[in-house]
């Protein structure tokens, strides 16, 4: 039975990220890190695995730069990372990445969990989450905070996830595809012991080609695809310090004045 | 000649940056006011792995080389000095000095714990009227058959009240000068052992530095390290070690300094431009960066040395001079950059020059470090062969 984490390297969140004069994304020097939300992902699987004696595989879908991403979850305690890429996936939309995923998780077999941190930082979505599950013909569940109960065997799944109103538990049939918040684990750090073995793993790289995939994951595919990108306004904002001798008069005067501003 | 370091190098180093920026850095000036140590750091870094990082795996420790304990220490000292003086003291002046002096007794029984992190270490040789003076220490150890019975004072010890096992010098021959010393391990549950905190220390201060008492404290002969009377040739090979550590981390300490300085230059403005942009801002940037290129270059040349199993006394305390001394300069720059934020603990700087004031004393001083080499470059100086050298880093030390 195999747990799969689908990862990448994002820029780490303290980073300045911004569009150059070119009109492209950059982060300066700033370090690529793993996508952080995959810190508790990874995290699950390797909790899992010591827990069920179940094999575990990270993936990414991207080039060279992911293999960081990779490596990191390899020291953290996962058993196998392979990476997905050929030039052709370049420009993928979130559906192109569901389906590149998919066929590997057919070719990796005996899939019984994918696990995805909330979302990938960079791009800020978490659609292929459901595209994926959409795909594999399989539950999705997002928004895990805690694994209450999983047997492989029974192919049962029974989980905690944070909803509007509070906290929903729910079960469903394995395999599944779901994604964890901060709640789910204490993320792990990578061991010693990790690091030398990641150091010293050769990533395998799956291509378009060994997927089967065709062009229908390929780049020149994508429904949605990203014309320009622009940095968010300036804001010009002023800051006025409001008088007076009594909370209550400094309260009135406020009020009176965001009615004037019509704020309220 | 290879300036290359290893992916596995390059790994280790974040994952110590990790631990030290996102578990330590959030609270330290908390703890740094408090003038009290964080009781989750020493358990930490012994289950991450760090406290036994250079130590081959037989004995419980990484198996990680001295290179890769050089890059730990300066990632450790670049969030605070604190987290190297663990190393320095643990790792530096105790766990390599077991692993270059110890019967093999002695490591299973004292290095095994303290490598797997279930024990810490320390090291008693300063004295309160005997610094760098080495060879008037107080303390004595007289025999008495198969135990030794230490008495004497030692101060300025770091970890004095959390370590477990102490590596500690007194004299058993008082008439024959550094001929006369001998090392022991000392624990911390011996009967006549009193262990306790110093406070009010300009800098240092969310880590733990005491002074240790021993009255009547029987110690058997199994605990002594080396011969007896060897005990200034494993104190000194200690220091070449805690130099290493301190030496990496001064380092980072320089390092700490110019990244703050850059973050701060480029956003702060004055005369309708960043600060950055005035030459005179710009000259101490440069300088710091210089400082720091050249210490990385020195601790990492001791590095490689120690990989090689070459002796390194002299580079090593070049490195430690250098580093230390220029950490304190840095500082001082990084202040001034700052401005009158830099002259309040709202921002880190002041914390750089407190604790790097320290490193320019310990383990040497720098008026020490500037004689020896000195007398290095004029000849006075050579180093002799030990009857235990310092082991040569071993990729065997990665198995069992």
């Amino acid at each position: 039975m195999n747990i799969v984490v689908f990862t990448k390297s994002t820029p780490d969140t303290a980073a300045k990220v911004e569009v150059d004069g070119g009109g492209k994304v950059t982060w300066g020097n700033a370090q690529l890190v793993l996508n952080p939300w995959d810190e508790y992902s990874v995290t699950e699987s390797v909790l899992l695995k010591d827990a069920h004696k179940v094999n575990t595989t990270a993936f990414a879908i991207g080039d060279e730069i992911h293999n960081d991403a990779l490596k990191q979850a390899l020291a953290i305690g996962m058993d196998n990372a392979i990476r997905i890429w050929d030039a052709g996936m370049s420009g993928q939309d979130s559906l192109g990445f569901a389906k590149s995923a998919a066929a590997a998780v057919k070719k990796l077999g005996d899939v019984g969990l994918v696990i995805f941190g909330k979302e990938f930082v960079d791009v800020g979505t978490d659609a292929q989450v459901y595209q994926l599950a959409r795909l594999l013909g399989c539950t999705a569940i997002g928004a895990v905070s805690k694994i209450v109960a999983v047997d492989f065997n029974a192919k049962t799944i029974k989980v905690e996830r944070m909803v509007e109103e509070g906290k929903q538990t729910l079960t469903a049939p394995l395999p599944a595809v779901i994604s964890v918040l901060k709640d789910i684990n204490e993320p792990k750090s990578p061991s010693f012991i990790g690091i030398r073995k990641a150091s010293k793993a050769v990533i395998p790289v799956w291509s378009s080609a060994d997927l089967g995939l065709g062009e229908a994951a390929s780049g020149a595919a994508a429904k949605v695809s990203t014309v320009a990108y622009r940095n968010l306004p300036v804001r010009a904002g002023q800051v006025e310090i409001i008088e007076g001798g009594s909370e209550r008069e400094r309260a009135e005067k406020l009020v009176n004045k965001l009615l004037e501003e019509k704020v309220i | 000649m290879d300036f290359l370091l290893t992916e596995e190098h390059l790994m280790a180093q974040k994952m110590v940056r990790d631990f030290a920026q996102k578990e330590v850095y959030p609270t330290i000036k908390e703890w740094d006011r408090k003038q009290q140590m964080n009781p989750d750091v020493l358990p930490r870094m012994g289950e991450l792995g760090i406290l036994g990082i250079s130590i081959p795996t037989r004995y419980g420790g990484q198996g990680y080389d001295y290179v890769t304990l050089g890059l730990a220490c300066e990632e450790l000292e670049r969030v605070d000095t604190t987290l190297r003086v663990v190393m320095s003291v643990h790792m530096g002046l105790n766990s390599l000095a077991l692993l270059q002096w110890g019967t093999e007794a002695q490591k299973q029984k004292f290095l095994a714990p303290q490598a797997r992190g279930e024990k810490y270490a320390g090291f008693g040789l300063t004295e309160p009227e005997v610094g760098s003076d080495v060879v008037n220490m107080r303390s004595t150890a007289k025999r008495h058959g198969d135990t030794y019975v230490l008495n004497g004072e030692k101060m300025w010890i770091s970890l004095a009240t959390k370590a477990h096992h102490f590596l500690v010098v007194a004299k058993t021959d008082p008439a024959a000068g550094h001929k006369g010393m001998t090392a022991f391990i000392v624990t911390n549950d011996m009967k006549g052992v009193t262990t306790g905190d110093l406070h009010g220390k300009l800098g240092v201060r969310a880590g733990s530095t005491g002074w240790i008492a021993m009255q009547d404290v029987e110690v058997p002969l199994e605990n002594r390290l080396g011969e007896e009377g060897e005990g200034f040739y494993v104190a000194m090979s200690c220091l070449d070690n805690g130099r290493y550590t301190v030496a990496a981390g001064a380092t980072g300490l320089i390092r700490a300094c110019l990244e703050d300085s850059l973050k701060y230059s480029m956003s702060r403005k004055t005369f309708g431009k960043e600060i950055a942009r005035h030459q005179l801002i710009q000259q101490k940037i440069g300088f710091m960066q210089q400082w720091y290129d050249a210490a990385r270059l020195l601790y990492l040349k001791a590095g490689f040395m120690k990989n090689r199993g070459m002796r390194n006394t002299r580079e090593t305390g070049m490195a430690k001079w250098y580093a230390t001394d220029h950490s304190v300069q840095a500082a001082l720059e990084a202040i001034q950059i700052h401005g009158a934020y830099g002259f309040s603990d709202e921002y880190d700087v002041e914390r750089y020059l407190r604790n790097g004031k320290g490193a320019v004393i310990y383990e040497g001083t720098s008026e020490i470090h500037q004689l020896m080499q000195a007398e290095y470059a004029l000849g006075f100086r050579q180093d002799r062969p030990l009857r235990c050298e310092m082991p040569a880093y071993d990729p065997s030390w990665q198995e069992g």
